[in-house]
């Protein structure tokens, strides 16, 4: 079947509303009634708390109520370990309010209800909380140290989890290698940084017993489970959703925030409806943050440049708590790899906690360290033999014509690693097109003779994206010809309810702008898991692809039946149902929705001439044959891939160094990505633009300062220094696609293939750029005083 | 993040503000507009019992050429000053200096005069007005007086103002147009608050050398620095590259020791300072000789 | 507001305010410490002006008062009290035409989860009021006090340059 809308880049359903200012954002609600709530959060990284003197707060006009652990009864336990795993053999998750121990500044405290937030935030100052400092462990460093103080008194050492995978045999690679280097490469915290921030509200219905929240999350459906267990209430008396949703990037897949548990309480406990939005100063201590591992890597290779072993030794810093398990260690361990034929690799980690806010994935989720690792073993290689960096990384390329290709390492779903399709030399290619590679040193010795310092940085990455466990999706036809599909993942602006329409649309005939798609309400679709890892558009994409298949078998069946055609001979287009060849014996979609539901009791002009129709004619059997199905034209399909699918892609950049100020400006950058299939390009393209941007917001602007107290020195965003539109430049996109045999659609996901390759590609670039001064970057994020400072070590070591 | 509560007032009389001023002097802050203070309430870093918005006193709302300077009014905006005739006649120099002050949403609010009395190291107009030798009129209920830039700004966001005083007026000394002048500022993205900036005006001889040069650095020390020795490196010189060596030299050591936060170690923002002046020095060169 | 004809000001907690928002006059008694974007957003529900930072950083609270954009966020409603104020809401025509801008983001794909474009189509609206044919350049600068984490800005500068040619080729019709 000819696909009209898979693959064309149409405008957006989503656009008129929001641009006119009507989304709808957590926000956005007001309910009548309702009462606003703060949150009053740990000033102490580490330390006992003595005593909570919440009194004054309670007398304060306008406060309803104020909670602290002991209020909480039965809701006051650990929020569910979210992906357990064996190597990680000391979890630890939080409590919705702290009890007698806070182990992170920005740590909830208490949780304060009033008629409004400024009243809210008025009883936060009158509250009085006695601590007894102790001793911070404010990193890594200090968390491993012996005899270091412990973030939970009863973790030994201070290790959440230690996990080894071990690849072929690199011990006996290692012994006879020709060539062994040994690195130390860091990278360090980050934050996704949504422009909304958090928010809860939550509305207890007495006479439905029925407890509403809509919540800015990336995973509605987890929620209603959660709040159903802890509030021992029946699932389909919680509904969660999630309205509009200001970016979500990662940490807004999370369970529990305890916001998100002490909200309903507070909605449930007073009556009313209760709202809590956070604030940016509190997004900076409480929200999910990320990215700090540093990996000893040892590599060996061969005289040709053929990569022969690893082995990398990292640690992970998971902060306070491990709410979402050892998902992006072992991302890092598996992403590792990329796209070369590694054979032999040991991989080992330990999971650090330290007194810092906990960690979460955040776009990438571990990939753009392994990148980084890699990416970072490939330049050195090439620089070791003086030989060019994109031909070491053709020679080690797995070929097209290896793939299914195992890696040999479980992912994080429990599946193999093992890549679906892929050309990575056809995206090498590619890039250095664009980017006039081989050129390229020309240009940079001419820069050279007028003082400027340009560098060229590659850096190939591959992803693992479309885990299961599955998705869901349900298409309708309403009998006015509208579609109405739902799913249960949800969108934080990646154009879902365009990219499904498009899906629906191709097998319905219809406009995307006529299908009309809910994400993220319980009540719309029940079953599901969420938007994470790169995978609503294949799986709920799949989900929604194989319902409108069965709506649209469906239609033809019916319409079959009415025309007395046969169903090869029935087509649907223009949101229209009609015979091959003889157009005017034609109905509506809608028209054939309402004949695939037997009617006792008209309804409008459309319902009382088909069922005139029908009764026109002598009717045998029930009204409803077995062989039909449910009435109406409805579907409800799921989707659950065999296992992940690895899409790729390889960024460039040229940039222009100023060593003398440390300053580094972007003359060029584009990106060569392989999604598979693509649903709609524009949408594609969009996603990777603001990948970028976060990758080189997360390279050269974007640091997490903490000092020895670990207290986070910049928590605003006049020191977190998210990049505007003068510091990001112009992305040249193109793309590769070779489909994923593994969905019926061929597509792989995109939603994080831009951030994954910049750390890596911003330190090639800058060695390139700087290769007379024999700098090597091994950290990152970078600033120019961090970036100065490591120029001047290579000069000292170059004894200049 | 919401204020704390406070008491608020909006006078149309400046010797009522004056009053207000007076009646609760060490609890009273003065709102004009607001792009520095607001922020402080909305982060609670500042809780005043009182506030007076002093945005309809018309009276303050002026810019005008006096005796060799502008003089400009507590509620004029710095967009306004950007966008006036007069002062891109007459200065094109401190033109310049407010574009540079954050993004124009925060210059549509924002008060030249607001941004003198909040006195913000990393701030471009008290850099500017130091580098003129510019003054400040401070009124109270108890009178006026005169205060010269270089003793008006005492430390970080600290001035010579006394409970009870208000600014009401700047003077920025005109230049001639036969000056050299020039401003930059090093900034990690556009608009932020600059990790070091200096404002130079150079006025040449007859023989083409530099007669007398003044500079003034922001972000370098609690309070804008007047570069002395910078200055003295480079008069009676053609700007060659020994001369600007010597001031880059010299802007080294005034940055303060204590200069170090979360984008810049105090050896870095000495680097930035050094190179900042060579190429604030140059631009400035180059403009007089056009 | 107290009565312009009293002579003594007295300091309040509470004041009557009255502005005009997208044409429609409202008058409301609020508490002086309420900020414009909470007035805007709570006691009008013109819940399109969004709050992403509340210092001033991000835009996205961007909004036009007396034809200026700035940060609603960083002023109390008492003091937009007498004046005119156009947020997302008043963009689109009396007939619900999406205004060239609005219609250029979406052509260009230049929003994507929308919580910071009403700011920046606030912002768009006052550039190109002052400077109807910016270069890319200009563009990117005058837009460098609204942050958008979803879309790497390109392709709202491509929807800028769109409306703004639409903008100048309305211009030459009504000449």
């Amino acid at each position: 079947m000819a696909t009209r809308w898979f693959g064309a880049s149409i405008p957006r359903n989503e656009d008129p509303r929001l641009l006119r200012g009507k989304g709808t954002y957590v926000d956005d609600i007001d309910l009548p009634e309702q009462l606003h709530a703060a949150v009053l959060r740990s000033t102490h990284a580490r330390a006992r708390i003595l005593n909570i003197d919440v009194s004054a707060a309670r007398e304060l006009p306008g406060v309803h109520l104020v909670l602290t652990a002991s209020d909480l009864g039965l809701v006051l336990e650990p929020s569910p370990l979210l992906v357990p795993h064996d190597a990680l053999t000391q979890p630890r998750t939080q409590l919705p309010l702290a009890l007698n121990e806070v182990h992170y500044v920005g740590e909830a405290i208490a949780f304060v209800v009033a008629d409004d937030r400024y009243i809210a935030e008025d009883a936060l100052d009158l509250i009085d909380v006695e601590f007894e400092p102790l001793p911070v462990i404010h990193n890594m460093e200090v968390a491993v140290a012996e005899d270091a103080p412990l973030v939970h008194q009863d973790v030994p050492g201070n290790v959440a989890a230690h996990l080894i995978q071990t690849v072929g045999d690199p011990d006996a690679v290692f012994i006879n290698a020709p060539h062994v280097i040994r690195e130390t490469l860091l990278m360090d915290r980050g934050a996704a940084m949504p422009m909304e921030c958090r928010g809860v509200l939550a509305r207890w219905d007495a006479y439905e017993e029925m407890l509403t929240c809509w919540i800015s999350t990336q995973g509605p459906i987890p929620i209603r489970n959660g709040l159903a267990a802890i509030f021992h209430l029946p699932e389909h008396k919680v509904r969660v959703i999630a309205p509009d949703v200001g970016g979500g990037f990662g940490p807004k897949i999370m369970m529990f925030y305890p916001e998100e548990v002490l909200t309903p309480f507070a909605a449930i406990h007073l009556g009313r409806p209760v709202k809590w939005i956070e604030d940016r100063r509190e997004h900076f201590i409480s929200a999910n943050q990320e990215r700090s591992q540093l990996h000893e890597v040892e590599y060996a290779f061969d005289d040709q440049g053929i990569l022969l072993a690893v082995r990398d030794n990292f640690i992970h810093d998971t902060g306070a708590y491990t709410p979402y398990g050892i998902i992006v260690p072992i991302i890092t361990a598996c992403t590792l790899p990329g796209p070369y034929r590694l054979k032999n690799y040991f991989s080992e980690f330990k999971v650090i906690y330290t007194n810092k806010v906990p960690v979460s994935p955040y776009r990438g989720a571990g990939r753009p360290h392994a990148v980084f690792v890699m990416e970072r073993i490939m330049d050195r290689i090439a620089s070791e033999l003086h030989l060019d960096r994109t031909e070491v990384r053709s020679r080690n390329f797995i070929h097209p014509d290896e793939f299914p290709w195992d890696v040999g390492l479980i992912y994080q779903d429990g599946g193999p690693t093992r890549y679906d399709s892929g050309n990575y030399q056809a995206g090498l290619d590619k890039l250095k097109m664009i980017l006039d590679y081989d050129n390229f040193p020309i240009q940079q010795a001419e820069a050279l003779k007028e003082g400027r310092y340009l560098g060229l940085g590659i850096a190939y990455y591959v992803e693992g994206t479309g885990i299961g466990p599955y998705e869901g999706a349900q298409v309708r036809v309403e009998s006015d010809g509208r579609v109405f599909a739902s799913t249960g993942v949800t969108s934080q602006g990646q154009a879902h309810c365009t990219t499904f329409a498009q899906i629906v649309a191709d097998q319905l005939g219809v406009h995307p702008q006529d299908v009309m798609v809910t994400t993220g309400d319980t009540q719309a679709f029940y079953w599901g898991v969420g938007t994470y890892a790169s995978r609503a558009a294949t799986i709920a994409g799949s989900a929604m692809h194989l319902a409108a298949v069965k709506v649209r078998e469906k239609a033809i069946k019916v319409a079959a039946d009415l025309f007395e055609a046969a169903p090869e001979d029935i087509e649907l287009a223009d949101g229209k149902v009609f015979v091959k060849d003889a157009p005017h014996r034609s109905l509506t979609l809608g028209q054939v929705a309402i004949s695939a539901n037997p009617l006792r009791y008209a309804y409008g002009e459309n319902a009382r001439k088909l069922m005139s129709m029908k009764l026109a004619a002598s009717r045998q059997g029930p009204a409803l044959p077995p062989e039909r199905g449910a009435p109406g034209l409805e579907a409800s399909e799921f989707y659950s891939p065999p296992h992940g699918s690895f899409a790729s892609g390889v960024h460039g950049a040229i940039i222009e160094v100023d060593p003398k100020i440390g300053m580094v400006t972007f003359v060029k950058y584009v990106a060569v990505h392989d999604c598979g299939r693509i649903i709609n390009p524009m949408i594609v393209e969009g996603q990777v633009h603001g990948g970028v941007a976060q990758g080189i917001g997360g390279a050269f602007f974007e640091r997490l300062v903490y000092n020895e107290e670990g207290q986070l020195t910049n928590a605003s965003f006049m020191d977190y220094l998210i990049p505007t539109a003068t510091e990001i430049p112009t992305i040249v996109v193109d793309h590769l696609e070779t489909p994923s045999p593994l969905n019926p659609l061929g597509v792989k996901g995109a939603g994080e293939a831009g951030v994954i390759p910049v750390p890596a590609l911003f330190a090639s670039a800058i060695d390139n750029a700087l290769s007379t001064f024999g700098i090597r970057i091994q950290e990152m994020p970078l600033h120019p005083c961090r970036l100065y400072e490591l120029i001047e070590e290579s000069l000292e070591q170059k004894g200049q | 993040m919401k204020p704390p509560r406070f008491h608020y007032c909006a006078p149309h009389m400046l010797d009522e503000a004056l009053a207000l001023l007076d009646q609760n002097s060490e609890d009273t802050k003065v709102l004009a507009g607001g792009q520095s203070f607001v922020p402080l309430l909305n982060m609670r870093l500042a809780s005043p019992t009182y506030v007076v918005d002093i945005n309809h006193i018309a009276e303050l709302h002026y810019i005008e050429q006096e005796d060799g300077y502008l003089a400009i009014g507590a509620t004029v905006r710095q967009r306004q000053v950007e966008r006036s005739l007069l002062v891109q006649e007459k200065h094109p120099l401190l033109v310049e200096v407010i574009k540079h002050i954050g993004h124009m949403q925060i210059r549509n609010r924002g008060t030249v005069v607001g941004s003198v009395a909040h006195a913000d190291p990393a701030a471009e107009l008290p850099a500017l007005l130091t580098c003129l030798n510019g003054e400040v009129l401070v009124q109270s209920i108890h009178g006026e007086r005169v205060i010269k830039a270089e003793e008006f700004f005492t430390g970080y966001l600290s001035t010579a103002l006394e409970p009870g005083e208000m600014l009401t007026e700047v003077r920025f000394p005109l230049i001639s147009p036969k000056t050299g002048w020039a401003f930059l500022e090093f900034a990690r993205r556009s608009g932020d608050y600059a990790l070091v900036g200096a404002a130079a005006v150079l006025n040449p001889a007859a023989d083409d050398l530099c007669n007398s040069a003044h500079i003034a650095y922001l972000g370098i020390a609690g309070a804008p620095i007047r570069g002395y020795d910078v200055e003295a490196a480079i008069v009676g010189s053609a700007l060659d590259e020994t001369a600007l060596d010597a001031a880059a030299e010299a802007s080294r050591m005034l940055v303060s020791d204590d200069m170090e936060d979360v984008h810049a170690s105090v050896e870095y923002r000495r680097v930035l300072t050094a190179e900042l002046t060579k190429r604030v020095l140059r631009t400035a060169w180059e403009r007089q000789s056009h | 507001m107290q009565d312009q004809e009293e002579i003594t000001p007295l300091f309040t907690e509470e004041c009557d305010i009255a502005m005009t928002v997208n044409g429609h006059r409202y008058k409301q008694k609020v508490s002086v410490r309420m900020l414009l974007s909470d007035f805007l957003r709570h006691e009008l529900h013109h819940t399109g002006t969004h709050v992403g930072c509340e210092h001033g950083v991000c835009g996205c609270c961007t909004v036009l008062l007396n034809g200026e954009a700035v940060r609603s966020c960083l002023m109390f409603a008492v003091q937009a009290n007498g004046m005119v104020v156009t947020t997302i809401e008043g963009m689109a025509g009396t007939n619900s035409d999406l205004h060239p801008i609005q219609q250029a983001f979406q052509e260009k794909h230049g929003l994507q989860c929308g919580f910071c474009t009403p700011g920046i189509i606030m912002t768009v609206h006052a550039m190109l009021h002052e400077n109807p044919n910016p270069s890319d350049e200009e563009i990117r600068q005058e837009l460098s006090g609204n942050i958008c984490r979803c879309t790497g800005y390109q392709n709202i500068v491509e929807a800028v340059k769109l409306a703004a040619e639409r903008l100048r080729e309305q211009q030459m019709e009504v000449l």
